[in-house]
């Protein structure tokens, strides 16, 4: 892997709960690559959309930073002062929103939105916004004259894009999305993630990507990241966890798709539910649903081990492994 | 079809939009006919705004329908009728956190439509009944269940119960308006396994609203592909799946993404834009996204082309 563009190192989110804080986030450790495309996928609850909004510094209240370093180019944002960070977002780092028709200011035109982005962080003259404007748009299939309408003029897929574009404004070097394509309809979400991926290769920007919908990114990204209940489950190359999943949670979860073309065959899911945050099981937290738990699973809590390029936090992986070697 | 208990003939829909200068009509469903027979699952597939749930809808007598008529169960569907019989087409809907009353316990709403539905079930019996409805779902251990209050069940438990309710009236169809698509991956497969064992154990006929064609193929005998209103195309699930023949419907399965097989070419051509139902044109609503479009596709309606006797197309480009 070249250099690393962000180091994520142990880091730990709560949320305060009139039960006490819930872990949201426990002690998630990742490098990411300069224009790699990182996918991470979980149910809803495990903790993907927090991390991302832990690794920009967009936490409030009631979640808080409980602990790690989020490195990026080798700068600590955990320890930045908001005037500081202010200098990196959209420049360097910039993020893109599940839910565009909230995200976009829906009383001002897409032109007027850019144009506040460009004058917050950038000391360009009127006509140079005015062609970056113009320019990001044309980047993402959406004419100039959009620039002059109202996101509600705009379709589900346009908006999506006009989001992506504005996040592409000045040229950062991470766009982090969470789920930009859940409200998109098949068709537009495959010419979306066509679209991600060919800017991607033209601008060289890495992109951190969570979604629910595993099959989204099995197409498009590097590696991919399997999170439940606030952890890393299991990290690899993204047709390597596809093909060989070999946490038993990735493995439930490749179990839970219906395939479209492929054998029809009756699938069970995985029963049971993701365990309290706030009280959480000793030992490992996928246990209680796991068809394999063993007294170890249900009282020691695993650690993500590296095999190769291949990351898996089991204790029945690494016993299998270690018998293997 | 002999047995089809719901019959829905030149079914419309439509809706004024618009203000005083912009007035129009949004055609929601337009001249939809199709049935169901007992004891089959209908997958009813379409992207949003293709009028899959005004659909829903219209037969649940949420909606009146402008035009067209639908037969259920060998009964004529008028406005009154529809109320009269609302407890034999229940619905379950998409949002399992927003179907629930949060201050009752689970039990309430389904001893209540007991009493309202099943008369010949006495008071005393409620209880017992409503335990094995929960429990026909998945829902262990009954007695427990009916006892809790909604929060302190998990969205997919809630949907069960959706279903639970649904059967409380013993009906003969269902309609199920995308009741998975909020849930989680892991869970989303065990409540397509409870409607596929509603239809084998309980004999109900489903009808199934979804986006996903995935888990339409999943679990249902017969699919019906929707686009701007209108039926593109319709037939068993093997017949649609395994030989799509409208444009529309091989868009829609070259787009989905399937992690188990090698990704499709993409033309990149297409951006999904949808299609325009308000005071829409004449002529075929995909024209002018279809590669194979003819000059005779934006004059007139292409009508339903026989491919085998459960399988059809509207298009102009299919061959029987």
């Amino acid at each position: 892997m070249s250099e690393p563009i962000l180091q994520v190192r142990d880091l730990r989110v709560e949320y305060a709960t009139p039960a006490g804080p819930a872990q949201a986030v426990g002690g998630v450790s990742f490098d990411l690559a300069k224009g790699e495309f990182l996918a991470i996928v979980g149910e809803s609850g495990c903790g993907k959309s927090t991390l991302l909004f832990a690794v920009a510094q967009l936490l409030t209240y009631p979640g808080r930073l409980a602990g790690g370093e989020v490195l990026f180019d080798g700068v600590d944002f955990t320890t930045l002062k908001p005037e500081e960070l202010r200098l990196h977002r959209w420049r360097d780092i910039s993020v893109v929103m599940q839910s565009a028709m909230n995200a976009l200011n829906p009383t001002l035109t897409i032109g007027a939105q850019l144009t506040d982005a460009c004058k917050a962080h950038t000391e360009w003259s009127d006509e140079k916004i005015a062609q970056r404007s113009a320019e990001v748009l044309a980047m993402v299939a959406i004419d100039a004259v959009h620039l002059k309408s109202y996101p509600f003029q705009l379709s589900g897929g346009m908006r999506q894009r006009a989001m992506i574009a504005m996040a592409l404004l000045l040229e950062p070097k991470l766009v982090i999305m969470d789920e930009p394509t859940s409200a998109l309809d098949v068709v537009a979400q495959r010419s979306l993630m066509h679209q991600v991926e060919t800017l991607r290769h033209q601008l060289g920007f890495a992109v951190i990507f969570v979604t629910h919908d595993m099959s989204v990114v099995s197409h498009y990204s590097d590696r991919l990241a399997v999170m439940y209940a606030g952890e890393i489950v299991e990290l690899g190359p993204t047709r390597e966890v596809f093909d060989r999943p070999e946490h038993p949670y990735s493995q439930g979860l490749m179990e839970a798709f219906p395939s479209l073309l492929g054998e029809s065959k009756q699938l069970t899911g995985i029963a049971g539910n993701p365990p309290s945050l706030v009280d959480p099981p000793e030992g490992c937290l996928f246990a209680p649903r796991c068809a394999y738990a063993n007294d170890e699973c249900r009282s020691v809590r695993p650690e993500l081990i590296a095999y190769g390029n291949h990351q898996v936090r089991c204790h029945l992986v690494a016993r299998t492994r270690k018998n293997d070697a | 079809m002999p047995d089809a208990i719901l019959r829905v003939q030149d079914l419309t829909r439509l809706f004024r939009v618009g203000g005083f200068r912009t007035r129009g009509q949004l055609h929601a469903i337009d001249e939809v006919s199709f049935e169901v027979a007992s004891g089959e699952i209908v997958a009813l597939v379409g992207e949003s705004g293709s009028g899959k749930s005004t659909i829903a809808r219209v037969l649940a007598g949420l909606y009146p329908a402008t035009s067209g008529s639908f037969v259920f169960e060998g009964k004529a569907m008028g406005r009154r009728e529809v109320r009269a019989s609302r407890g034999d087409m229940p619905m379950v809907f998409q949002d399992p956190f927003g179907s629930i009353n949060p201050v009752l316990r689970v039990g309430h709403a389904l001893l209540r439509s007991l009493k309202l539905h099943r008369p010949d079930i006495k008071r005393a019996d409620r209880f017992a009944e409503a335990v094995a409805l929960v429990e026909k779902v998945g829902l262990t251990p009954g007695e427990e269940v009916l006892r809790r209050y909604p929060h302190e069940l998990s969205g997919g438990q809630r949907q069960r119960l959706g279903f639970a309710q649904a059967l409380a009236s013993r009906p003969s169809l269902i309609l199920a308006d995308e009741p998975v698509s909020m849930l989680d991956v892991s869970i989303r497969i065990g409540l397509l396994n409870v409607m596929k064992e509603l239809r084998d154990n309980e004999g109900v006929s489903i009808l199934y609203i979804t986006h996903d064609l995935a888990s339409a193929r999943y679990v249902a005998d017969r699919m019906i592909v929707l686009y701007a209103g209108r039926i593109a195309e319709e037939g068993l699930t093997t017949e649609v799946i395994g030989s799509p023949q409208h444009p529309y419907t091989r868009l829609l399965m070259s787009s989905a993404p399937d992690p188990h097989l090698a990704p499709t070419a993409f033309e990149g051509d297409d951006l999904g834009e949808p299609p325009k139902v308000i005071n829409p044109g004449p002529g075929c609503r995909f024209a002018p996204r279809c590669p194979l479009a003819m000059d005779q596709c934006v004059v007139t309606t292409p009508p339903m082309v026989a491919l085998s006797a459960t399988h059809h197309a509207a298009c102009y480009a299919v061959k029987p």
